[in-house]
């Protein structure tokens, strides 16, 4: 419990993690609300999800709150403050699971912040353009919703993972920048049985599954989905917490 | 259990430089020590080997008895500032503060209280990266105390600071020791040691070259001698000779090495020899401090 409330006070006391956080919820929204509009524009009613359209918010708000997940670990080694910390809390597994705990917490709120907001906005876009849109009450919209600040969480801890096995700013940004975006991208470029795989089970790919309404055949459902996430983003934090535990500090 | 820091065959290695070579020391509560060496000889690897920060490639070293990972209570039972510097800059020294504290359940009062003792009560809700070096070492002293801790070490307290910080440092050292707490100093300034050491252990290249009191350290190492002036030095020097002193002759001056000023001045008294001076003379501990950790350069000596 000590633990927890010392690094809500590191989280909470740094402008740049308020600043991260309105950059998000703002840029998230908006992304969210622009993809609404564009994909109303091209409604043919085919394959139509509005919930997963408006969820493109997580496009960005992703980066952001993954960014957020490394800066918690990496800003300790950048600014030195890993000595103090860890002479306070010398038990490295502890302090790395507090940092984990208050971090989910905040990317969670955040994340679920997000996502209804986006939702609201994103299928006002739609409605303003006589397409229909989905309601909260509709089967699988509330899990969508939800859906987006649960997927938040995950890459913001993925993020902390990364952040702890790199013990580099910039190194753990690439990597998140890479699993989150490069690498679905070039997907494409893959032969086709690999970027079907790619498109089924790549961690990200698969943990979005959870924010869309429709089920496509031959997808992975929205929990199997969020599953493979979470078990790519423990890996991570396991390696993390490896280097962590057995490097100087 | 007492208060001591205990290193026992204690040995570093990084990639293929050793930072620390085997060490074998004690620090005792109530006393200053003075962790004493040039730069690089590895009295900041030897702290954070006592902090469990980098662990230790050969030998072990506990405080209470026991290793620093295992502490229940590690604010309460050391206090460190190693570097300065450790903090981040965007967050006030305050935060920075509680956000240690909090992680022995120690609560904003303590904080303050601390602060209110640094002397950086004014600027508590500054940000940190706003910090001269030594409000920042001011501000590493206060995190140290914020846990009460029977033992304390701070690496080079006195960097940066201005001349009334170093006089308050050396007090709070001193204080602290008088309190009977366990005290751990770093410094590259004999001087410095001079001032606020009870005991030293000096290292050079990564060994314990001396471990001793301040004073037997100076009567040991000390090129102790007496500067003698008088009207008749010829005299004076066959009268010394023959009491068997070891003499130096400089200009107008004798230097004698091996007899105290009372025992000159009988001396001279009996031949009727009227001095011009009679001044006994330490050697600067830096001479002291250079010899010793000049000869563990060029071979790699012990003490």
């Amino acid at each position: 419990m000590n633990l927890l409330r010392s690094e809500w006070t590191k989280f909470r006391s740094l402008r740049s993690t308020w600043l991260t956080a309105a950059m998000t919820v703002l840029l998230g929204v908006g992304i969210g609300a622009l993809a609404s509009g564009t994909a109303a524009r091209t409604y043919t009613g085919e394959d139509w999800d509005p919930t997963a359209s408006s969820m493109t918010s997580l496009v960005v708000a992703q980066l952001a709150i993954g960014v957020l997940g490394v800066l918690v670990i990496t800003s300790e080694y950048a600014t030195g403050t890993m000595q103090p910390s860890l002479t306070a809390a010398p038990r490295r597994g502890r302090l790395l699971a507090a940092k984990a705990t208050v971090l989910a917490g905040a990317a969670l709120v955040l994340g679920q912040l997000i996502g209804f907001a986006s939702f609201f906005t994103g299928q006002a876009v739609i409605a303003g353009m006589d397409v229909p849109h989905a309601t909260l009450g509709e089967p699988g919209v509330l899990r969508a919703v939800v859906g987006c600040g649960l997927y938040l969480a995950a890459i913001g801890l993925l993020g902390l993972g990364l952040g702890a096995a790199s013990r580099s700013t910039a190194g753990a940004i690439g990597a998140l920048v890479s699993i989150t975006w490069v690498i679905r991208a070039l997907s494409s470029a893959l032969p086709e049985s690999w970027s079907n795989w790619m498109d089924r089970y790549w961690p990200t790919t698969a943990g979005e599954r959870i924010t869309a309404v429709l089920r496509a055949p031959g997808e992975l459902g929205p929990w199997a989905g969020y599953s493979i996430l979470c078990a790519f983003v423990a890996a991570v934090g396991a390696a993390g917490y490896a280097v962590l535990r057995t490097r100087d500090a | 259990m007492t208060d001591t820091i205990e290193a026992r065959g204690l040995t570093k290695r990084y990639g293929d430089r050793l930072a620390v070579d085997d060490l074998d020391f004690t620090v005792e509560p109530g006393r200053v020590t003075g962790f004493l060496g040039p730069n690089g000889a590895g009295k900041s690897t030897t702290m954070r080997l006592v902090l469990g920060l980098d662990a230790p490639t050969a030998g072990d070293v506990t405080v209470h008895g026991r290793h620093y990972r295992d502490l229940t209570h590690p604010l309460h039972t050391v206090g460190a500032l190693l570097d300065a510097r450790a903090c981040h800059p965007g967050r006030t020294a305050a935060n920075h503060l509680l956000a240690l504290a909090q992680t022995a359940g120690i609560g904003r009062r303590r904080v303050d209280e601390v602060l209110a003792l640094v002397g950086l009560e004014k600027v508590a809700n500054r940000r940190a990266g706003t910090f001269s070096l030594g409000m920042s070492q001011r501000l590493g002293i206060a995190a140290a105390l914020l846990g009460d801790p029977p033992v304390l070490m701070f690496d080079e307290p006195v960097n940066g600071l201005d001349p009334e910080g170093i006089r308050w440092i050396r007090g709070l050292m001193r204080d602290l020791a008088a309190e009977g707490r366990t005290v751990l100093v770093s410094s590259h300034l004999m001087s410095e040691m001079a001032l606020t050491a009870h005991h030293l252990l000096v290292i050079g290249r990564g060994r314990i070259i001396a471990d001793t009191g301040l004073d037997e350290f100076l009567r040991e190492h000390g090129t102790e001698y007496v500067l003698v002036r008088a009207g008749e030095l010829d005299l004076l020097t066959r009268v010394l000779r023959r009491a068997g002193a070891r003499l130096e002759t400089d200009t107008d001056a004798l230097h004698v090495h091996n007899l105290t000023a009372t025992e000159i001045g009988k001396l001279a008294a009996g031949e009727g020899i009227a001095l011009a001076e009679l001044t006994p003379v330490r050697g600067s501990l830096e001479d002291v401090f250079m010899a010793l950790t000049d000869s563990s350069v060029e071979y790699g000596v012990t003490a």
